[in-house]
């Protein structure tokens, strides 16, 4: 398959992998941005992975959109035969459910006629595609939650959802990484913060890789928070 | 060496610190903010023998007081909001001292709506992801993530190679206009509308409304009708894209954009002309034009040679 691209402006292109939300085209996408790692290319700033496409933003008095196209169709080429295969990593995010700092627990598990302990079953029993991250600091688009836990938004957004609320919204489930307003189900909190500025690595998680969500207990909750609090606390990530 | 620079006696109406933006976290879904007319806070820079990049103070429309708490080298460029210096007019495109006890102050929006304030040696701020840009959607960068507020006291940093009386050519200066054309580069959703809106959009005259921000800048004028929707699957937005939501009116993406949207857009505005952009007030009217690639990357080659060679002048 040839590439498929477009100019966005003078200073950034944009490669098109797919017409349709799917794994297959995010991990395309991703073991895509892994090459440009790699092998990086001069007069790049950055780049934005998103759902079918992947934005890189370049300086023109570096490089200039032909001779930057020729380097991304021939990388483009290495990963057509699936030459170039990249280990995915499954994010663990600790997440203590119900309670206070999960309020909407009860009403997930009524809307779908669960208990909340086959919410918590199923919701974390899933590796989730991170397939994009973006609308705040840190926040991941995540795919592939099971139709069984679906549940609307609330009929009136809260003013205020603490950093680390884990959320349901119809068929999408993610984690807040900062305070923010929401209308998403409120189902358990997470100790660990996606997002840090001050942190030398402001944020945690990256697409194109997975996320699990892990039950723990309210206590585990304090421990990993005083962990985090302390700046000890790292991230477990497998490879999957 | 950090010292006390300036003491804010009244913050503006809307005063942060920017540099070139925070670049390097857009795939993080961190935004870039940084200055909305780069090329103003460049020249800014470089007439006060500054890095390009540095953070300078982007002013808009109503602009602060600022007392001066040790003697400095400064310099004001971008739009005239009619500074002044202990009551006396200031130079503009020009770096000059300012001494202790002085008052920095502005006026009237003559042309533009944006300055930029530059500080010999720079102001003494903590960066956050490399940067210095005011991102206050999130609360960072800049002084604590926020405006000026009055009372704030601004730091400075030292600059013992400080040069007064440097100034840009005239011929250099940009001339902010009521009436400005933007060239693009269309798509990359042009074939998500129909000829006419295409024809519409490079043909007709755009009003800027006062719903206009860092974020963003909405415009009114004939609507571009899609052939069947307005929404995509969410990806990257560029600076100067131009979206159209359904109500078919666009709005170009400016420093604060999100990282990613949901929206067509039908072209891009090029690099080079988000300065003029930056400086167009609500009511100004956009005229868009369309130019290839190739050519507004040649336009962007040369606005770098230039800032290329004041920067080799300049050290």
């Amino acid at each position: 398959m040839k590439l498929t691209y477009h100019p966005l402006g003078d200073t950034g292109i944009q490669l098109v992998f797919g017409q349709t939300i799917s794994e297959e085209t995010n991990q395309k996408i991703r073991i895509f941005t892994e090459l440009l790692k790699a092998e990086p290319i001069e007069g790049i700033i950055e780049w934005i992975p998103a759902y079918t496409t992947l934005s890189i933003f370049y300086r023109p008095d570096k490089i200039r959109y032909q001779a930057l196209l020729e380097k991304l169709e021939r990388l483009y080429e290495n990963i057509q035969g699936g030459v170039a295969e990249a280990a995915s990593l499954v994010y663990e995010i600790p997440t203590y459910y119900g309670g206070e700092t999960g309020p909407d627990l009860n009403f997930v598990a009524n809307h779908n006629g669960l208990s909340e302990e086959d919410v918590i079953r199923i919701h974390s029993s899933q590796d989730y595609l991170i397939y994009m991250m973006g609308f705040v600091p840190g926040f991941p688009y995540l795919g592939g939650m099971p139709e069984e836990i679906a549940t609307p938004r609330l009929e009136e957004p809260r003013s205020k959802i603490a950093a680390g609320s884990v959320g349901i919204a119809g068929s999408q489930t993610g984690v807040y990484p900062l305070e923010t307003p929401g209308g998403w189900q409120i189902i358990g909190q997470t100790p660990v913060k996606l997002y840090d500025p001050e942190r030398e690595q402001p944020i945690l998680l990256t697409s194109g890789h997975y996320l699990r969500f892990v039950p723990i207990s309210k206590k585990e909750y304090d421990d990993i928070a005083e962990a985090v609090r302390l700046g000890e606390y790292k991230i477990i990530s497998k490879e999957k | 060496m950090s010292s006390k620079l300036f003491q804010v006696i009244k913050p503006g109406l809307m005063t942060t610190f920017q540099d070139l933006g925070r670049t390097g976290y857009q795939e993080y879904g961190v935004v870039v903010a940084g200055a909305m007319d780069d090329f103003s806070l460049q020249i800014a820079n470089l007439l006060v023998g500054n890095k390009r990049d540095e953070a300078g103070l982007e002013v808009t429309m109503m602009g602060p007081v600022l007392k001066v708490l040790e003697d400095a080298v400064i310099a004001i460029t971008g739009g005239n909001l009619s500074p002044r210096v202990n009551g006396q007019p200031a130079p503009m495109w020009k770096s000059f001292a300012v001494k202790e006890g002085q008052l920095i102050e502005f006026g009237q929006p003559l042309e533009g709506i944006r300055s930029y304030i530059s500080v010999a040696g720079g102001f003494d701020l903590p960066a956050v992801m490399g940067s210095n840009s005011t991102y206050l959607k999130a609360r960072i960068g800049g002084l604590n993530g926020r405006a000026l507020e009055k009372e704030d006291i601004l730091y400075g940093t030292e600059n013992p190679y400080a040069v007064t009386g440097r100034s840009l050519h005239y011929d250099e200066i940009p001339k902010y206009k009521k009436e400005v054309t933007v060239r693009v580069v269309l798509g990359p959703h042009q074939d998500a509308f129909t000829e006419e809106a295409i024809k519409n959009f490079l043909s007709s005259n755009y009003e800027i409304t006062p719903q206009s921000d860092r974020m963003g800048y909405r415009l009114k004028g004939p609507e571009l009708t899609h052939k069947t929707t307005a929404d995509i699957i969410s990806e990257a937005i560029p600076l100067g894209g131009i979206q159209v939501p359904a109500n078919g009116q666009p709005i170009i993406l400016m420093a604060d954009r999100q990282t990613t949207g949901g929206y067509t857009r039908i072209a891009t505005a090029i690099a080079v002309d988000i300065p003029m952009l930056a400086q167009a007030a609500p009511g100004a009217v956009i005229r868009f034009e369309e130019v290839a690639v190739e050519e507004a990357q040649e336009l962007y080659q040369e606005r770098a040679s230039l800032l290329q060679i004041l920067d080799k002048i300049s050290k």
